[in-house]
């Protein structure tokens, strides 16, 4: 074992985010300079410090309440100024092509008509809202706050791997992942050309003021959350915290003749803009799941009527859903007349012929992915699955091919991670978050997550994943 | 002036986080109160009475035979399972904090996270005789940290009246629980005058931190009426409930005229009564009906203030008729609110 943080570190044949980029020397060097031991104490007493702080999520089991942090790697992800532009020129490309797609799938259908979509992959998707037909919605803009997962590959090519349009988490642990670094490990971030991520809350209250109801002058914005037995509930504080606003759940709310109120000491309040952080389903039990308790009765009747905003808008989960994801880079031209600035992933739908034979006589070479699913849940890998597991995955393909796609397996990119005192390779993606009211903002940098299995290739917080600071030098 | 609005859910949050936080920090002085100093006339300290001052008499003989040290301590320090111990107080407040923490501070959040994890981990060895008096002392500090952090970083506006509100309602009761349980105390010796008893009185001015003032003010004279008079009626001491009801009543007041909200009439009129007895009662008129209905009188009146709060502030349904317009329920004091009524 070396004495320095990097002596021991080996990335292999892997693409490695730290040594294979000049504009990473510094850190690089300043990371060969630090005694290990002392990393890893800073890097100890960090953790610490999240749990302290209640940068958690909770875990209830038996009445018994348990704070567990998201694991947080100390060794920062950097990404020097030319990438960044790219990646953040291709997360605003492809924010407007989702709100375009959305606009025109709930109003002309265009798409359709010009045959690009196949009609029935959006009318029998179950995230398809027929009552957003013909509803207006501020500047178009259907995805407010959008989080683009983007993979690099073993050239080190970027890839957008997955669209989230609904309610996407994690931008709470980049601004607090920033905050423990400067304070455990501020000789590693001195003068090297940070670019801050503390814009973030301005940015989205402003875009929350621009999607309000245009009669409202100063509009009342809240953040409705599920409430404290959500696991993103700290996110959903941090969010209000920096908003300056009411963090709200859907007990505090009612409507009244079409307009939404909050119940406050002094009375009923007027709420005129939701950042909602319940799906769909659950956000009014008039409208959609009756027995939602989280929700709010006859909230879908003021939205229609115009008297509320939402954020984001009701229905934008057809949209990133994984079948969908497949014929971006066509809707990018469709309606951009553009090439995708990121790539997708080639990406193999099942639901056609040609597509599943291929995927059903390469599967130990595929990954096979439900489209419904979230949080990594449902993904077979094949070079690392059994010969029980490939089967298993075989006959679910089968039975339901239009419930998968699957796509090439990629080596992700590594980046150099703390683990039991010494330092190794380990995959890690970004999701870079998107604000979009008038028009699209990009927070520098974003969610760097990384597997900290050894060789896994999951980065999902449920699937034992943990973050890292993302460092966007200017 | 502000016109942010807050949420009822929020008011009644805080309101509720202050109580349990005071709660625990009066939970602790009348436990290290009874380790270190009261014990009866045979030099034995009786535990039974602060299970009598927190009304637990059923609850704690379900799970105990004896009220010895051992077993009273658990009870009312690490016992989860009963929701008046120390645990229980503090963990309630910090679920309360949770749903708080878009409007309390990271530092208050903190210190009760830090906190509730450090009861957690309290170790059997430290409940055993001479272990106990500095865990009580830094639970009292706990409390006293997270009140001083509250004070040093929690925004004034609306929310911080609803936090006085319970801080103060729940120190008045705690004084009046604190008195009443050395009264019964008292009322079983003979001999009321005895060296014993002027222990007992001793004990519950140091667990109320009121022995150094209270001796600043009666350098000879320490009879027990002396010391109901100080903790009921000083209006100086920060315990009493003279001026726990006054802080009550400003906190009304405040949000009112500040906050230009509407409700509450009926408690800022409840407060008036309350006050204006407390201010003109004598100890003698008070002794003279029983000490123990008087404290008994107030327990209940706070009690009915809270219920109003809940109607006033936090959405609860509206309470058919304010507690205190209804003269069968305050015998002996009937008199005195029909009085304030008419005037």
């Amino acid at each position: 074992m070396g004495d320095f943080v990097l002596d021991s570190y080996d990335p292999g044949g892997f693409y490695c985010e730290m040594l294979r980029c000049p504009a990473t020397a510094e850190i690089h060097d300043r990371l060969a300079r630090m005694p290990i031991d002392e990393f890893t104490r800073r890097a100890h007493g960090a953790e610490q410090a999240l749990y302290n702080l209640g940068i958690t999520f909770t875990v209830y089991s038996d009445s018994q309440a348990i704070d567990r942090i998201l694991p947080f790697d100390a060794i920062p992800r950097v990404l020097p100024a030319e990438e960044w532009e790219r990646i953040e020129r291709g997360v605003v490309q492809r924010v407007t092509a989702l709100n375009l797609l959305l606009d025109d799938l709930y109003h002309e259908q265009k798409i359709f008509k010009d045959g690009l979509l196949p009609q029935d992959l959006i009318l029998g998707n179950p995230n398809w809202r027929p009552q957003m037909r013909g509803v207006k919605i501020p500047h178009k803009a259907y995805v407010n706050i959008c989080g683009t997962d983007i993979i690099r590959d073993d050239k080190g090519i970027f890839r957008v791997l997955e669209d989230n349009a609904r309610t996407p988490s994690g931008v709470s642990y980049v601004i607090e992942n920033r905050h423990t670094m400067l304070r455990s490990f501020p000789d590693l971030a001195d003068d090297i050309g940070l670019r801050s991520v503390e814009d973030y809350g301005i940015k989205l209250v402003g875009a929350m003021r621009e999607i309000a109801p245009p009669a409202r002058d100063d509009p009342v914005i809240v953040l409705l959350s599920p409430g404290t037995y959500n696991s993103a509930y700290f996110e959903h504080v941090f969010l209000a915290r920096e908003m300056g606003v009411p963090l709200v759940e859907g007990r505090d709310l009612f409507v009244d003749n079409d307009r939404v109120y909050m119940r406050t000491t002094a009375g009923r309040a007027r709420v005129d803009v939701i950042y909602r952080r319940i799906n769909d389903d659950f956000l009014d039990p008039e409208a959609f799941r009756p027995e939602s308790a989280l929700g709010v009765k006859g909230l879908m009747r003021a939205y229609f009527a115009g008297n509320v905003a939402l954020a984001n808008a009701i229905g934008t989960g057809v949209a990133d859903d994984k079948a969908v994801y497949a014929y971006m880079p066509r809707i990018i031209r469709y309606y951009l007349a553009e090439d995708a600035i990121i790539d997708n992933v080639e990406t193999n739908i099942c639901r056609e012929k040609a597509a599943l034979a291929y995927t059903l006589d390469n599967l130990d070479r595929l990954v096979v992915k439900p489209v419904g699913e979230a949080g990594g849940y449902g993904i077979t890998i094949g070079p690392r699955a059994s010969r029980a597991e490939l089967d298993e995955c075989r006959a679910k393909l089968i039975d339901d091919p239009a419930n998968y796609i699957s796509q090439p397996c990629i080596n992700l990119s590594v980046s150099p991670t703390l683990i039991d005192g010494r330092v190794e390779p380990r995959h890690v993606d970004l999701r870079p978050f998107a604000i979009t009211g008038e028009s699209t903002w990009v927070l520098p940098g974003g969610l760097t997550r990384v597997a900290l299995r050894r060789g896994s290739l999951v980065v999902n917080s449920s699937q034992g994943g943990g973050s890292k600071d993302t460092w966007v030098l200017e | 002036m502000s016109n942010a609005p807050l949420l009822a859910r929020y008011a009644e949050g805080i309101f509720w986080l202050a109580r349990q936080v005071e709660r625990a920090e009066n939970l602790a002085r009348s436990i290290e109160v009874q380790e270190t100093y009261a014990r009866n006339r045979s030099g034995v300290r009786d535990w039974s009475s602060i299970v009598q001052l927190n009304s637990d008499e059923e609850a704690f003989s379900e799970k105990h035979a004896a009220a010895n040290a051992r077993n009273v301590i658990r009870f009312y320090v690490t016992d989860g399972d009963n929701p008046t111990s120390i645990k229980s107080a503090i963990s309630n407040a910090r679920e309360n904090a949770r749903a708080l923490r878009s409007l309390v501070s990271t530092e208050m959040w903190m210190q009760l996270n830090v906190f509730y994890n450090r009861l957690n981990a309290i170790d059997d060895k430290e409940l055993a005789p001479g272990s106990l008096s500095p865990l009580l002392n830094e639970i009292k500090l706990g409390c006293q940290t997270f009140t001083g952090i509250t004070e040093g970083t929690f925004y004034r506006d609306q929310a911080w009246y609803f936090y006085r509100l319970g801080r103060y309602i729940e120190r008045a009761d705690q004084t009046t629980r604190l008195l009443d349980s050395k009264y019964y105390v008292l009322l079983r010796d003979t001999d009321v005058a005895n060296v014993v008893s002027t222990g007992q009185w001793l004990a519950l001015l140091r667990a109320a931190s009121g022995y150094h003032a209270f001796r600043a003010l009666h350098q000879s004279d320490l009879t027990p009426w002396r010391v109901a008079a100080f903790l009921l009626f000083n209006p100086t001491f920060p315990r009493s409930v003279l001026l726990c009801v006054k802080e009550v009543d400003a906190s009304v007041t405040g949000l009112k005229s500040r906050y230009n909200i509407r409700g509450g009439n009926d408690v800022a009129e409840g407060l008036d009564q309350l006050r204006s007895i407390l201010d003109t009662r004598s100890i003698d008129e008070v002794l003279e009906t029983g000490l123990h209905e008087f404290i008994d009188f107030i327990q209940r009146y706070l009690s009915a203030i809270t219920d109003r709060l809940g109607a006033a502030f936090f959405g609860h349904p509206p309470v058919e008729k304010a507690a205190w317009q209804d003269a069968e329920l305050w015998p002996p004091y009937a008199a005195d609110l029909q009085t304030q009524a008419q005037a």
